[in-house]
């Protein structure tokens, strides 16, 4: 394969915190050169192709971290293929995927299951997370090594918290030991357990079982004593609440290898949003309250939260039809993740570069990756989209095999335009 | 218009002149059935159908009498022991139900917001809340506004104190809203593992020392307190909740002296009340409250009822609703 420059372009360097006119070359699969101005002769490139970008904004591709692919198990809520359609129109160049499948990807046997189906079906890079415990049930930790021999790039028992504290220990002590990152969910589980809703008056008005904020940061106490402990690699899937914040900016300073997540739709959206029992709106952990919405925004336009993901989960119709406690949780978010991102942008509380720092270089990072930068030798993962396009979003033409989008019917502000992953347009125009 | 409502899915959406609209008609319904009088053209050619996914006698009985007391088609389905076993969601149901037509459909369900889940799919037809779950028990807690306002003149600028189980009762919610709709002094007594998270915003006062709560109460409303939350650690023993919070003479001497004590049923006597103060007749209206129960879901059914007929006969000539 050979060069392509991408002319007038917006380029947004998430590394160097800028955003600047210029244009982008690439070969075989590699950012080669960021130019701030034409070259005056392109003979030194020789590209066969040139994409005018028309002023609009070129990114480093999303790295998505823990999203649900219903395989093995599930597949007609969601296949890699339709993940990877789903992530390449929504600017997502690398998805993470989670292991709370059904069975749980828990065994070197399944792991590659799951990468060979990924390598076939996706056109985005698909990179697979293992469960830390077998069955993600807490009892026993999984063949860590192995996993990560086939592939795994991160341990993770998704929402079902290890309640055991010297199973996880172990399991923290043992992953340590691979330099294995684990990936944790912060909750205190006998608080959490049975609630659907965020304490408080409005879960009370709706007569649904709450959640007390607080068990967010018992989890995440919990998890620090341990990591202090283990000295393990970890990183918390979704702060959500002020009162974690506190705990979470003194693990940093303390020197803890401890870096945090949080989804899209826990920044964007809060508890009212349920309204009359809406339950494309029901999420694990639920939505919050306005002010820890507005904590949560903060924090990561400061940094203290280093992930912005999407927790895309597929659920069917079927699944979340159901009276609310009854149905299940999740949304999707790959397609909806950079549009909605975008409106923490318009409001002005996050710039361009912050927001894909967030997006794409701090899950690189975060595992090791190349990606996620705007420089000379990362991989060419792309995004190349319109920041104001204004659109009204109909869940009817999303990509994903599962519509429970929380965003159906809503305004949004950007969008995508094409997306490159290793130079090749996988979706868009270009 | 004095009553919008095509369903009565909850008091939050009411109006309180929509309150007071249903309260007048029940109260009529109330004097015209002590004197015998029938109306059995109201819901004449209206089919009701009853569901109810979890048990009840007293409603589904009260409901049912309402129904043919209005000359409506009554039928009632113990949902709890058929379909659901069979697997069958609600949804389905609902489609079930349109194919059969029905024109007021009651429906009580141990999940909060399912009535409402299943009134956005059913067609052509008026849904009553019969208590869903946590969430609302509508015409309970008109059926307590009509007794207060038979007892004390007025449903304004009352004490009212509400006692008990607050958190896991719908009786409560209902009352709580409709009561403050109303603009009532509410009060809410009870130990604070059996209150509602975020209380404090709800507008009420809130004790936790009976004694303080009844002070000088218009109206004392127990709530029951279910048996299954002894196992769930919310109070240390019955005996103990009887000794803190149940209602017995000598808590009653704190509410004014023409004070009423009501239940929604059934008692569990010796645990929230004492039964000679159950059955005080110059100050336990329970009876009435039943009484009240039969004439309030007469009001609510043939004003829904009304807003039905009259959407259907808009769609007959073709006008936009």
């Amino acid at each position: 394969m050979s060069g392509t420059i991408f002319l007038n372009a917006r380029l947004i360097d998430p590394e160097a915190g800028t955003v600047n006119e210029g244009c982008l070359i690439v070969r075989d699969g590699v950012i080669v050169e960021v130019l701030s101005r034409v070259p005056e002769s392109l003979e030194r490139f020789a590209p066969d192709q040139r994409i005018d970008c028309g002023g609009l904004c070129l990114a480093p591709g999303i790295v998505d971290l823990g999203v649900k692919v219903s395989e093995p198990g599930e597949r007609h809520k969601e296949s890699f293929k339709s993940a990877g359609r789903a992530a390449a129109a929504g600017g997502v160049t690398t998805i993470v995927t989670r292991p709370d499948t059904n069975p749980a990807i828990d065994t070197p046997e399944i792991l590659e299951f799951v990468a060979r189906r990924a390598q076939v079906d996706s056109v985005v890079r698909v990179l697979p997370m293992a469960a830390l415990t077998k069955g993600r049930e807490g009892r026993e930790m999984t063949e860590i090594g192995f996993l990560q021999d086939a592939g795994a790039v991160a341990f993770t028992d998704g929402d079902h918290v290890i309640s055991n504290t010297r199973v996880l220990q172990r399991a923290l002590t043992y992953a340590r030991s691979l330099d294995a990152l684990v990936i944790g969910h912060v909750q205190d589980p006998g608080l959490s357990q049975g609630a659907v809703t965020t304490a408080g008056k409005f879960a009370s008005l709706r007569g649904l079982p709450g959640v007390h904020p607080m068990a967010e940061r018992m989890g995440l106490d919990r998890d620090i004593a341990l990591i202090e402990m283990t000295r393990v690699k970890y990183h918390a899937d979704q702060i959500t609440t002020a009162r974690a914040l506190p705990a979470l900016e003194r693990a940093k300073r303390n020197g803890h290898d401890i870096t945090a997540g949080v989804s899209i739709h826990h920044l964007t959206l809060n508890e009212f949003d349920v309204a009359d029992y809406r339950t494309f709106f029901k999420l694990t952990p639920p939505l919050r309250a306005e002010e820890d919405r507005a904590a949560v925004v903060e924090a990561v336009a400061s940094g203290l939260i280093d992930v912005i993901c999407s927790m895309h989960t597929p659920q069917d119709e079927e699944s979340k039809r159901l009276p609310f406690e009854e149905a299940a949780s999740g949304a999707v978010g790959l397609e909806t993740l950079l549009p909605a991102s975008l409106r923490l942008y318009h409001a002005g509380v996050v710039g361009l570069p912050q927001l894909f720092r967030a997006l794409s270089l701090n899950p690189s990072r975060r595992l090791g990756l190349a990606s996620g930068r705007l420089a000379a030798n990362a991989p060419a993962d792309l995004v190349l989209f319109d920041s104001d396009a204004p659109f009204v979003l109909d869940r009817s033409t999303l990509k994903s095999k599962s519509r429970n989008t929380p965003f159906d019917g809503a305004r949004m502000q950007g969008r995508v335009r094409g997306t490159w992953v290793g130079g090749v347009l996988v979706s868009g125009e270009g | 218009m004095t009553f919008r409502a095509t369903h009565l899915l909850g008091i939050e959406h009411l109006h309180p002149t929509e309150i007071t609209t249903l309260l007048d008609l029940a109260d009529r319904y109330a004097d015209q059935g002590r004197r015998g009088q029938t109306h059995r053209d109201v819901l004449a050619g209206l089919t009701q159908i009853n569901m109810f996914f979890e048990n009840s006698t007293r409603t589904q009985a009260s409901f049912e009498l309402a129904g043919k007391r209005l000359g409506a088609d009554v039928m009632s389905m113990a949902m709890q022991a058929t379909s659901i076993k069979k697997g069958e969601t609600l949804i389905d149901t609902a489609l079930t139900l349109n194919a059969m037509r029905p024109d007021l459909l009651v429906v009580r369900h141990p999940q909060s917001g399912a009535v409402d889940l299943l009134a956005a799919k059913v067609q052509n037809c008026a849904v009553l809340n019969a208590g869903d779950g946590r969430h609302e028990h509508p015409t309970q807690a008109l059926l307590d506004a009509l007794t207060i306002r038979r007892a004390k003149g007025r449903l304004h600028r009352l004490s009212i104190a509400i006692c008990g189980d607050v958190a896991h009762s719908r009786v409560a919610r209902s009352n709580i809203l409709l009561l403050g709709k109303m603009e009532n002094r509410i009060r809410l007594v009870g130990p604070p593992t059996l209150m509602p998270a975020g209380i404090n915003e709800f507008g009420c006062e809130v004790f936790d020392d009976m004694r303080a709560g009844l002070e000088g109460a218009d109206v004392v409303m127990m709530l029951r307190l279910q048996k299954e939350r002894m196992d769930g650690g919310f109070i240390p023993s019955e005996r103990e909740y009887y000794h803190r919070y149940g209602l017995d003479a000598e808590k009653l001497a704190y509410a004014k002296p023409d004070a009423i004590v009501m239940h929604p049923g059934p008692m569990n006597r010796g645990v929230e009340i004492d039964g000679t103060i159950a059955d005080d007749i110059n100050r336990s209206v329970i009876q009435t409250q039943v009484e009240m129960g039969v004439a309030i879901r007469m009001a609510a059914m043939d004003l829904v009822a009304r807003n039905l007929r009259a959407a259907r006969g808009r769609k007959a000539v073709g006008v936009e609703v």
